[in-house]
């Protein structure tokens, strides 16, 4: 007991002398910085490179005072021959303008060529997957749109209302991004249709769609996504989408093949007639340009 | 008798040691400036961790995440291409005042201290020389220092594609302690 004592008297002077000077601030600088570290919410970033997908959106929102201006392409079927240079001679076409309007809001104004729609939509970053004083393993963003069908409806006999012409998305989108490189996301997704294709089609349709992004450089990521359909309008298939993206500062470019003709949430999840095994897959791309349209306040 | 004596001796010791102040402060402003052809991007964080010793320690450590940019892309960009803020979440400062001599810390008055040490950013450890204007009023000092740094000799790569960062970095380091 007495021995331990004084040997820890000796310790303990024995290093003050070598010390000659006292508290090191070099040593208690590392622990301190780690402390730091734990006592900060870090939350994750770049979960995705965009806030779509490929059809679909991603958990990710467009910061504060930034548009992103969109355009996206979906040639014709790769089936169609050499005639038609494999699809390239047709395009479909989706121009769109989405703002954020805080870090976790977004909102966005579209028009696609498909069944000439336009589509409102918001989204909401509820929680967002962090590390260190929260810790939250996954990030789930709300997303809800409005569709409406313009143009010439040949395709019924009695002149459809405005109404008739509306489908109204709602998704929840759950993500984790489990590695530097590799990402994935659930989207348990509802559609409601006012107006449905057939006598015995449902008005409401489910769907859960799932995605993944695995990156291959810092700048390039490979894509999938799949969405299975829980009912669906008779005749039409469930979408799939492989895709690349292509990161540069201000630009995403995001190349992809899909079954998927449409480009809003209600087409490309209920109303795909491509089949994979037919060869009926469109080229398609995806140009994201963020403007900086709202100096941040720092 | 005698262990109570080395006793005494030992509490005599440490308070002759701790004779030393250390000045700290929580909010020190690191901002840096970088200018290319494209764009000239700045950024600020104001919260770095500070620690001044009289005895001519110098240590300072930032989170990488909290800088802040003009818009989130950038910031983005930052932390995940370039900093890979992940994986190497703080830069740290650690030095020394070489010319102690010239700063009386119990003096109000505006001195020049020449610091000299170890600057690691991005995992990467370089020495830096700098010039910092120390004012002490009243218990209080203010430190301010510029330098610039190479951006290669941290190992930085944006592998941009189509697009080239700044050679060199301007850093800008204001800070008060108490």
């Amino acid at each position: 007991m007495n021995r331990s004592i004084i040997c820890f008297i000796l310790f303990i002077t024995s290093s003050l002398a070598g010390f000659g000077q006292e508290e090191d601030i070099f040593n208690s600088a590392k622990k301190e910085a780690e402390n730091d570290l734990k006592n900060k919410t870090v939350y994750t970033i770049a979960t995705f490179k965009n806030s779509r997908l490929i059809n679909g959106h991603s958990i990710e929102t467009v910061g504060r005072g930034l548009m992103d201006f969109r355009i996206h392409h979906r040639f014709g079927y790769l089936n169609q021959g050499v005639n038609d240079l494999f699809g390239l001679d047709n395009a479909i076409t989706y121009i769109g303008f989405d703002f954020g309007l805080t870090d976790r809001l977004m909102i966005g104004f579209s028009r696609s060529s498909y069944l000439k729609q336009l589509e409102t939509f918001a989204k909401y970053k509820l929680l967002r997957q962090s590390t260190g004083k929260i810790s939250m393993p996954i990030s789930v963003t709300l997303m809800t749109a409005a569709t409406l069908r313009t143009g010439k409806q040949t395709d019924s006999v009695y002149k459809k209302t405005v109404s008739d012409r509306m489908a109204y998305t709602a998704q929840l989108i759950i993500a984790r991004k489990f590695s530097e490189n590799f990402s994935l996301q659930v989207m348990p997704t509802f559609v409601h249709f006012n107006m449905v294709p057939g006598l015995d089609d449902p008005n409401n349709l489910f769907s859960i769609g799932m995605g993944v992004r695995q990156k291959v450089s810092h700048r390039v990521s490979v894509n999938a996504e799949y969405y299975y359909q829980t009912n669906n309008f008779s005749g039409y298939t469930n979408s799939l989408a492989l895709g690349v993206d292509i990161e540069t500062g201000g630009h995403v470019f995001q190349l992809h093949l899909t079954n998927s003709t449409g480009m809003t949430a209600p087409s490309f999840i209920h109303q795909t007639t491509g089949k994979w095994d037919n060869g009926d897959i469109h080229f398609g791309f995806n140009v994201s340009r963020i403007f900086n349209i709202k100096k941040k306040n720092s | 008798m005698k262990k109570i004596f080395i006793i005494l001796c030992c509490c005599l010791l440490t308070v002759v040691s701790f004779s030393q102040k250390v000045y700290q402060t929580k909010s020190a402003k690191i901002s840096f400036f970088s200018s290319t052809p494209l764009q000239n991007i700045e950024a600020t964080n104001n919260e770095g961790s500070s620690k001044l010793s009289t005895n001519g320690q110098v240590v300072m450590m930032i989170a990488i995440r909290s800088f802040v940019f003009e818009n989130s892309l950038m910031q983005e960009h930052f932390n995940e291409n370039y900093m890979e803020s992940d994986k190497f979440p703080k830069a740290i400062f650690m030095g020394n005042i070489t010319n102690l001599a010239d700063i009386n810390f119990s003096k109000d008055g505006t001195y020049t201290a020449n610091v000299e040490g170890s600057l690691e950013i991005h995992g990467v450890k370089n020495n830096i020389k700098t010039q910092v204007e120390i004012n002490i009023k009243q218990n209080k000092i203010t430190a301010k220092t510029s330098f610039s740094i190479n951006v290669k000799d941290y190992g930085i790569k944006g592998n941009y594609i189509g697009s080239k960062i700044a050679k060199t970095i301007k850093i800008a380091v204001n800070a008060i302690y108490e």
